[in-house]
């Protein structure tokens, strides 16, 4: 018999650890990985010419970041690792890619999806200048080019995320004008219970706000976001908001780093035949897993690209599927090993339920976004055009709204509209959010050049 | 404004490398991606199609779209996920062809 064909798409944290899983357990599995090296976007690797240490690079996560770099790296000789390949859909157990420009048809017994999160982005009136960047996108500046988004910058949203990449840019010597957050400090009490289940990670996330305060940088909790001013020339000169006792502020910068904490990458599961289900807490969609972390018949999935659970949750799921996948190959497992990374998972679970609650989705924003608000910026489709598509032509159905305004319709196929959008068309109908529907995913889930060969 | 949007903060004793914006020559770092190249000089790398202004790139990660640019070749080229290399000749501003 020969070995079972595996491939796992990623190489961040859940993908590193079930790929060394399956590789340690005698199988050879296929990598595919979009970016040159394995880290994922969290422990993303710095070009080789590039000098700072771990700890300048990834502070308290260092060891972290170091431990899936380097594990990666003992493995490579007993995986077939494809960086700069970008999957790009999924059909009768055969995934296809594009591998350094050119098109393979992988074919697999098993798939296990490792596609980690991107931002989930609640849109303001001038989110479309030049200078807006996904606070992901804020982080990959810094850590992976050693460069700030701008010369004063304003981190708006909320999430855990805000703060960490607040707080590194602080210490790399960036000028930051203000840490604004949707969240108020009842939502972080309300979820400190839920927060006690990792207290080391509570204690790391009060660190960050310990040094966004000691550079004197304001942090202010509730805030509604007004607008981003600027010009389509010049792009971001100011934020606005208005704080918890209604009065409005205005602060002069020249880059906003944005974000509402994450959602799941989950394109290619809905092509792999994978079912979804509304889950009310995070007001997202999420792939149904079986308790075998599976999505499908032979299709697995792990880490963020799953559930949002976070870095250290998903080296555990990663772990954890390639246990299960063994053992549905029938590869004698340690049933142990996988009681106690169950266990240990549900308390990560615990702990993230814990971070959704201390940093809610600010849903109260959108009844209030004013009309010429940008909501899809890659085709520049207003929040107005969306009420008016949305409410005139009875598309209280977002693949329906999509068809009449555009949105969601342009490169990025709604990753970074397509949540929002769905709000407001919820509210614009007095639809509940969950028959709003999501997004049906197309392939190729990105963009191919033309010239890809055969 | 017409000048750099990212600030460099560290890592700034690598090679120099020379390539060209519109026709005019700009040095960028070794290592660097062809976006911190580009908006290491510049405040964009392209213009909306839906006339909204100019755009210099969101997530970084290869997700959004929006930092594609163009050779003067013609060919496309997303800015985040590309390493810039000497003599590269990009274009930024949108060609009107009325």
């Amino acid at each position: 018999m020969n070995a079972p064909k595996v491939v796992v798409v990623g190489s961040g944290p859940a993908g590193t650890r079930c790929a060394e899983t399956l590789a340690l357990a005698g199988l050879r599995p296929i990598v595919i990985d979009e970016n040159s090296n394995n880290g994922g976007q969290i422990y993303r690797r710095q070009p080789e010419n590039f000098v700072r240490t771990y700890s300048q690079l990834y502070g308290s996560e260092s060891d972290k970041a170091a431990a899936v770099h380097s594990d990666f790296d003992s493995i490579r000789d007993k995986i077939d690792y494809r960086s700069d390949t970008l999957a790009w859909a999924v059909s009768e157990n055969t995934l296809f890619a594009a591998e350094r420009g050119r098109s393979v048809e992988i074919p697999f017994d098993a798939l296990v999806l490792c596609t980690g999160a991107s931002e989930r982005v609640m849109p303001t009136l001038g989110w479309n200048y030049a200078g807006n960047y996904s606070l992901g996108g804020a982080q990959i500046a810094l850590k992976s080019q050693g460069c700030a988004i701008g010369s004063n910058i304003v981190f708006m949203g909320t999430g855990p995320l805000l703060y960490l990449v607040a707080s590194q840019y602080i210490k790399a010597g960036a000028n930051v004008a203000a840490v604004l957050d949707t969240s108020t400090v009842w939502d972080s009490l309300a979820a400190l219970p839920k927060l006690l289940a990792m207290p080391s990670m509570l204690w790391t996330g009060l660190g960050l706000i310990k040094t966004i305060r000691a550079a004197r940088v304001p942090i202010v909790h509730g805030v509604q976001p007004l607008e981003i001013t600027g010009s389509g020339d010049a792009g971001v000169n100011a934020v606005t908001y208005r704080d918890k006792r209604g009065h409005a502020h205005t602060l002069e910068c020249d880059a906003v780093a944005l974000g509402y904490h994450l959602r799941s990458e989950t394109q290619l599961a809905d092509l792999a035949g994978c079912a979804f289900s509304f889950d009310r807490r995070s007001r997202q969609w999420i792939a149904d897993i079986d308790d075998k972390s599976r999505g499908a018949a032979n299709v697995y999935m792990a880490g963020d690209g799953a559930r949002i659970r976070g870095a250290d949750a998903a080296e555990v799921s990663g772990r954890l599927t390639a246990l299960t996948l063994l053992l549905d190959l029938g590869y004698a497992v340690d049933e142990k090993e996988i009681k106690r990374l169950r266990s240990l998972h549900a308390r990560y679970e615990r702990f993230a339920n814990g971070v959704t609650r201390a940093f809610p989705w600010p849903i109260e924003h959108v009844r209030n976004l004013p009309n010429d608000a940008i909501v899809c910026r890659c085709e520049a489709v207003s929040v107005g055009e969306l009420r008016d598509a949305s409410r005139g032509k009875q598309a209280d159905e977002i693949n329906r709204a999509k068809a009449f305004s555009r949105v969601g319709m342009g490169r990025c196929q709604g990753r970074f509209c397509g949540i929002a959008a769905a709000e407001i068309i919820a509210d614009a109908t007095q639809t509940p959010l969950a028959e709003v529907g999501r997004i049906r995913s197309q392939a190729p889930v990105r963009p191919l050049p033309i010239a890809v060969e055969q | 404004m017409n000048g750099a949007r990212f600030t460099r903060l560290a890592e700034q004793d690598r090679q120099t490398v020379t390539f060209f914006v519109n026709g005019q020559a700009i040095e960028a770092l070794e290592g660097d991606t062809l976006l911190v190249a580009i908006l290491a000089a510049k405040d964009h790398v392209r213009q909306s199609e839906f006339g909204d202004g100019n755009r210099a790139g969101f997530c970084l990660m290869g997700s959004c779209q929006d930092c594609w640019v163009t050779s003067e070749s013609g060919e496309r080229i997303k800015a985040c996920s590309t390493r810039i290399v000497a003599e590269m000749r990009i274009v930024t501003e949108t060609v009107n062809l009325k």
